[in-house]
């Protein structure tokens, strides 16, 4: 997982002023990228573009941390050994791409430290989607099978964008994601194949997860501002829509045929147009959850700042002046 | 041999892998730095792996019970584990410190597996060994790097030394019926002779970390657990470990 398609700005914030962009050099970086090259780290860049960067790449990895937790509090109590080891080494995974993401991120010049501080506050945020509670084990299959494919669908697409380092990192990570797809699908089949009861809890688990899956790629294109030169740019790679659609056109079927439903009665494929029709979800909501007001931001956030403050005393330690060796990598 | 001795020494093993895995992974998300949290996540894997293997070995040579069974369904007093892997994870220093204790306890009682007169434990110490090397590897960096890296770090590790030291001889408690059939059957060489090695491990390490081991001559050894004898940390573990497994015990899930 776990990159969503909406990446939050602050509202009404204004672009950094163009003109202090030498034009010449934003002709070159612009002709580079629309010959499909890649931009290193010590290259010339619009301080815009390195700025989106950041904050998407940033919230990328928020989210890879955040998102363990609604799942990891499910492996201790993972049914049998073979979903209770496949889940520590899914969630784990996650982390590592947290890792990767931060990487990625600090070669733009922001460092982890910052970035983890800007979470705690609020300033910096992740994926909605995680400020939603996994309330039974159905929540785990139905997230590691529909979340990670959505966010599988927007990470292949973002791999391909124009800056190397968050391209190289994606595609290490949509490798492994495609292996956490096979998990998570692995797991919502034998529910939705298991006891009537198994079957209850899956659908239950499903109709509480399409509102936010819906909400997963972000606003429709007709209500997003700003994304014409990210789309130039080669930040953003596909709009908000056509990913939505190109998930419905993939998953929706494989639900339907376990005899399953969903809960949105106009939900069909046109099949004219080959677009998705559906009831637009509540963008109110939407927006009142990454503002805060979802049941479990507040959860989330306490949690990281256990672990940092809990953790601060070896971080301080790792970086004390005078060690006698140096930390050796095992 | 007699399969009853075989199995008490494998169920004590298996369960202190379970129930030590369980609580390493109890760490992913919350590590100090995204390093650990991935290292004991890792770690976990490998431990419940183990015991895995170890409910097979029970389940196809010795007559037992179905692995995930055996492990999601006993009751409290029938878990063999030491008292040493219940205790909650508490802060890094201690789950740290455990770490260090237990995977060396580990590794020597394997490397002496690994010539185990019982064939089936013998080829899989063989592969465990490997695996513990990095273990004992990742622990010893740490402990190190951790207990001299200024007053506050070197306290708390001396502490969490001072804390887990008798519950870490309580790894060594005598099986209460079969030890002498164990070692005379070359199953294992004893847990008297697991421990005597254990200490020549972890002396040096804790000596060049500048830490002290309290004199273990004194330190009264913290057994029960290998009686089925918990602390009320375990049943808590247990409950929660087996939440969705008890829904229908009969599915597959």
């Amino acid at each position: 997982m776990y990159g969503a398609g909406y990446i939050f700005d602050e509202p009404n914030r204004k672009p950094l002023p163009e003109q202090q962009d030498d034009p010449e050099k934003l002709a070159v970086f612009e002709a580079r990228i629309a010959r499909g090259e890649k931009i290193e780290p010590g290259d010339w860049m619009p301080a815009e573009y390195r700025r989106q960067l950041i904050r998407l790449i940033e919230q990328h990895a928020h989210s890879e941390i955040i998102g363990a937790l609604p799942e990891g509090t499910w492996i201790t109590r993972a049914p049998g050994f073979k979903r209770k080891l496949a889940l520590i080494a899914k969630v784990q995974d996650e982390i590592g791409h947290g890792q990767l993401l931060y990487n990625a991120a600090e070669t733009l010049g922001k460092s982890r430290e910052t970035m983890i501080n800007d979470l705690l506050s609020g300033k910096s945020k992740y994926s909605n989607v995680f400020n939603y509670p996994a309330k039974t084990w159905a929540d785990v299959a139905v997230i590691g099978f529909l979340i990670d494919a959505a966010a599988i669908v927007n990470q292949v697409a973002n791999s391909k964008g124009s800056y190397g380092p968050y391209c190289r990192a994606l595609e290490r990570i949509c490798y492994e994601e495609s292996f956490h797809l096979k998990q998570g699908h692995d797991a919502f089949i034998e529910l939705a194949t298991g006891t009537p009861a198994q079957r209850t809890m899956l659908q239950d688990a499903l109709n509480r997860w399409w509102q936010p899956i819906m909400h997963f790629f972000g606003p429709p294109d007709k209500a997003s501002s700003h994304s014409e030169k990210l789309m130039q740019w080669k930040v953003k790679m596909a709009s908000n829509d056509d990913m939505r659609n190109q998930f419905l056109d993939m998953y929706v079927p494989k639900i339907w045929e376990l005899g399953l439903t969903l809960p949105d009665p106009a939900l069909k494929k046109n099949e004219e147009t080959k677009k998705w029709e559906y009831t637009d979800p509540d963008w109110n909501e939407f927006f009142k959850v990454i503002n805060g007001g979802g049941p479990c931001n507040e959860e989330r956030l306490q949690v990281r700042k256990w672990a940092e403050e809990n953790g601060r005393w070896v971080r301080k330690a790792l970086m004390q002046p005078g060690d006698k060796k140096a930390f050796p990598v095992a | 041999m007699n399969p009853e001795a075989i199995k008490d020494l494998v169920i004590k093993m298996a369960d202190d892998e379970l129930i030590l895995g369980h609580r390493n992974s109890e760490w992913t998300g919350l590590g100090p730095v995204m390093e650990e949290d991935i290292a004991f996540s890792s770690m976990a894997q490998d431990k419940i792996g183990h015991a895995w293997a170890l409910y097979q070995v029970l389940h196809e040579q010795l007559n037992g019970t179905d692995p995930d069974r055996f492990a999601f369904l006993r009751k409290e007093n029938e878990y063999r584990c030491s008292q040493f892997v219940e205790m909650p994870n508490g802060s890094y220093d201690f789950s740290l410190m455990r770490h260090f204790l237990f995977d060396h306890a580990e590794t020597v009682r394997y490397e002496s597996l690994a010539a185990s007169a019982f064939e089936p434990l013998k080829t899989l110490a063989l592969k465990i060994r490997g695996e513990l090397k990095y273990h004992t590897l990742h622990a010893n960096a740490w402990v190190l790097q951790l207990s001299q890296a200024g007053e506050e770090s070197h306290a708390r590790m001396q502490q969490a030394l001072n804390e887990a030291i008798g519950l870490a001889l309580g790894i060594f408690e005598p099986s209460e019926h079969w030890e002498d059939e164990l070692i005379s059957g070359q199953i294992y060489p004893g847990e008297v002779a697991l421990r005597q090695r254990w200490e020549e491990r972890i002396l040096p390490v804790l000596t060049q970390a500048g830490l002290s081991l309290p004199d273990l001559g004194r330190v009264e050894p913290i057994y029960g657990g290998r009686k089925g004898y918990h602390t009320v940390h375990l049943l808590p573990l247990l409950n929660e470990m087996s939440e969705v497994y008890k829904l229908d015990t009969e599915a597959s899930w």
